[in-house]
């Protein structure tokens, strides 16, 4: 690694939150999303005359979020910056799901002074222990002269190999003393960190034989090649081989979903023909995806027959739920770059007969005869934006329905939470995308039930002038568990009706933000234009039919063959597998 | 003592607080209990070296070993068998003293290793080092002698010939 010279850039003695915050400038951080509090004054003190922008969230959640949508849609880690006790506690939820979904973030939390620690101070958590088992790694700070090793460590640990998130805890008397080190850019101690190597030939060439003579192909692209960057490369390789492409939730955009050999997105709320494939495939090659149990359903029953082929860059993901008969840890661009020379076109015309056939008797639809849909509202969301827009989205039915009615082209466009299914993360995420990525349009797709998680943050969106456009699809329930209990549990509806709804417009309107109200299917794509061509952070306030369903459904713990596609009229058994 | 699905782990680590929950994490979370641990310092003083032992299935155990092994403060892991490594235990054990007893200990010495450390007051304390199979072995039979106390260490191995462990 190339070796640079960071000096401090005075002779004047620095603190310890000084050499932090100018080790984070000469990583060239931009923002620090964060919330103030008695143990971090040090720190947002050095942040005073900073070259980083201090975002102020009106609640740490928002701010873990704001750092992951910004980390999503750059492909730069995010940073997080609160207090201690409870200001650190409320970034869990963040880091669960950075974690889950390999985002990398670094997350600072003001900590007590050491000698008070394990002692009960006011505001003293053990941040360090609570999130031990969701976090990449961890620090607690107790040497000030540390601080630009531990931080230059974090860096490159949150970004490298897996990404994902680390947290320093940093107490005030040590962000508080004088940094007496060397060096600001000291070198980093971490013998036990690897980053898997570049492919070996012969593993390319083992997985370059299974190709030979498959009818059936099929790719199967998940986060690791949008993190990879490696979606020119999936391109080649879907072209060369004939072969058609499915992308997981968060897959989207790691190949083009408008390409011909696109069958979208497959599992639970996946399109038919991209489950079909996934049943009738004789060989299926999984590109940084972790065989999810929302795509696997019964592992059993997944891909009988079919030859199984795993890229992922983190070792633990091979033989954790499906055993490939051939895998290669490391990075997926790198991985697909080399195994593209060693395979051959494949004959795949009757497979893609297949398939189109299945596109044409099943394809994604919906009906507007009893009113607005959410789908035709984000239907008209992507054609007014042609799908050039970044969406972030919530969790929930609508999270299913933009995956299925917003397709997405580029990697960094679609950020969703998906391994920890997070309501709250869709509204804060746009805002850290927006910061980002300045000059593009960012569209939070968002329920009535996460929005009212974090919507403080339009005061954020507000005061930072963000031309942020919040679609809020209203059903007025927690609509994906209210469908499940209509489904699978006799309609009995427990805990799921969202009565008591704010006036959303009005609301929006009470932070200074412009609002948009649709209700029906005559005007929505008319206000939705407008909307997205206003200049300036907007509420869309999209009050859709109360209750609509998400098809096709696999039901958890079933395998993609026991696809429901359109409302059953039967009673269905209570669903085996997890959520 | 049924060892047929018993694992012994080895984990060099380095020698940073925290390294033990992390990796004693990865086990709690699959609800797989960790039978002992033993905790050493290596030739280099930067890294420490942890044997474990479990019980479980392969499977899981597979799981557990790519999850400590990445974590950042682990060096490396793996699991180890008796034909490719040197296994042993320690074990202390206290005993009333009587007749009956100190002929027990006389006439198992040489076949269990054991000596006596200690004689006050009317107590024997029995030192047995061995495989964990003798000293579980051991441990049935001291039993039938007014066994007051017991504590062992814990499973510690290294390799054999030049492989590292």
């Amino acid at each position: 690694m190339k070796k640079k010279m960071f000096k401090t850039a005075s002779k004047k003695p620095i603190n310890g939150a000084q050499a932090l915050i100018k080790c984070l400038e000469n990583f060239g951080v931009e923002y620090i999303f964060g919330l103030s509090g008695g143990a971090a004054i040090p720190i947002f003190d050095a942040l005073v005359g900073s070259k980083i922008k201090l975002i102020l969230v009106r609640h740490e959640q928002g701010a873990t979020h704001m750092a992951d949508g910004y980390a999503r849609a750059t492909g730069k880690p995010g940073v997080v910056l609160v207090t201690s006790g409870p200001g650190a506690t409320n970034t869990v939820t963040g880091i669960l799901t950075a974690l889950m979904d390999s985002i990398p973030i670094i997350v600072l939390c003001g900590q007590t002074i050491s000698p008070m620690l394990g002692k009960d101070a006011f505001q003293e958590a053990d941040i360090s222990g609570i999130t031990m088992p969701i976090v990449k790694h961890s620090y607690l700070i107790k040497d000030t002269n540390t601080i630009p090793r531990v931080i230059k460590e974090a860096w490159h640990i949150c970004q490298t190999g897996r990404p994902g998130p680390v947290l320093l805890d940093l107490p005030k008397d040590i962000t508080s003393a004088t940094f007496t080190g060397s060096s600001l850019d000291p070198e980093m101690d971490i013998p036990g960190y690897k980053v898997p190597p570049a492919p070996r030939k012969a593993e390319i060439l083992k997985m370059a034989k299974f190709f030979k003579g498959s009818k059936k192909p099929l790719l199967l692209v998940g986060h690791g090649a949008v993190i990879a960057k490696a979606s020119d490369a999936v391109k080649k390789l879907a072209e060369k081989l004939n072969a058609p492409v499915t992308n997981t939730l968060l897959g989207k955009g790691a190949f083009p979903e408008t390409h011909p050999l696109s069958l979208g997105m497959l599992g639970m709320h996946g399109t038919a023909y991209s489950n079909k494939a996934l049943t009738n495939c004789d060989l299926i090659l999984s590109i940084g995806s972790r065989w999810d149990d929302r795509i696997n359903g019964n592992n059993n029953e997944f891909c009988v027959g079919a030859k199984k082929l795993h890229i992922d860059i983190d070792f633990a993901e091979i033989n954790k739920i499906v055993k490939p008969d051939s895998w290669i840890v490391g990075d997926a661009k790198a991985i697909i770059k080399e195994l593209i020379k060693y395979i051959e076109p494949l004959d795949t015309k009757e497979w893609l007969a297949e398939l189109a056939y299945y596109r044409k008797e099943f394809p994604l639809k919906y009906s507007n005869d009893h009113g607005l849909t959410a789908q035709y509202a984000i239907d008209c969301c992507y054609k007014v934006t042609q799908g050039k827009a970044i969406v972030a989205t919530d969790v929930g039915q609508h999270q299913m329905w933009a995956a299925q009615f917003y397709l997405s082209d580029r990697g960094n466009d679609w950020l969703s939470s998906g391994g920890a299914g997070t309501m709250g993360f869709g509204f804060p995420a746009a805002i850290g995308a927006q910061f980002g990525r300045p000059g593009e349009l960012v569209i939070a797709i968002v329920g009535d039930g996460g929005f009212q998680m974090t919507l403080c943050e339009l005061a954020t969106a507000f005061i930072n002038k963000l031309p942020v456009k919040v679609l809020i699809i209203d059903n007025k329930y927690l609509g994906m568990v209210r469908q499940w209990q209509e489904l699978f549990f006799d309609n009995r509806l427990s805990g799921v009706d969202l009565e008591g709804n704010p006036n959303f417009a009005k609301l929006a309107e009470s932070y200074g933000i412009k609002a948009f109200h649709i209700h029906k299917t005559d005007h929505c794509y008319d206000i939705m234009k407008e909307a997205m061509a206003y200049n300036g952070p907007c509420v869309i306030h999209a009050e859709v039919i109360k209750e609509g369903n998400v098809f096709p459904m696999v039901p958890a713990g079933k395998s993609a063959h026991h696809m429901i596609i359109e409302a059953p009229t039967e009673k269905l058994e209570k669903p085996s597998g997890s959520t | 003592m049924n060892t047929s699905n018993t694992h012994t782990i080895s984990v060099l680590v380095a020698n940073k607080p925290g390294v033990l929950v992390r990796i004693a994490l990865v086990f709690a979370r699959r609800g797989y209990n960790i039978d002992s641990l033993v905790v050493s310092p290596t030739v280099n003083p930067k890294f420490s070296r942890m044997t474990i032992t479990a019980k479980g299935d392969p499977q899981t155990l597979e799981q557990i070993i790519k999850n400590v092994a990445k974590l950042v403060d682990v060096i490396h892991c793996g699991e180890h068998d008796m034909t490719c490594s040197i296994e042993k235990e320690l074990a202390l054990f206290k005993i009333k003293a009587s007749p009956a007893s100190k002929a027990f200990i006389k006439k198992h010495s040489s076949k269990y290793h054991i000596k006596i450390d200690d004689s006050s007051q009317n107590h024997l304390v029995i030192e047995q080092t061995g495989t964990t199979a003798e000293l579980d072995e051991f441990e049935v039979l001291i039993k039938k002698y007014n066994l007051v106390e017991m504590v062992r260490t814990g499973k510690v191995l290294i390799t054999k010939g030049k492989e590292s462990t």
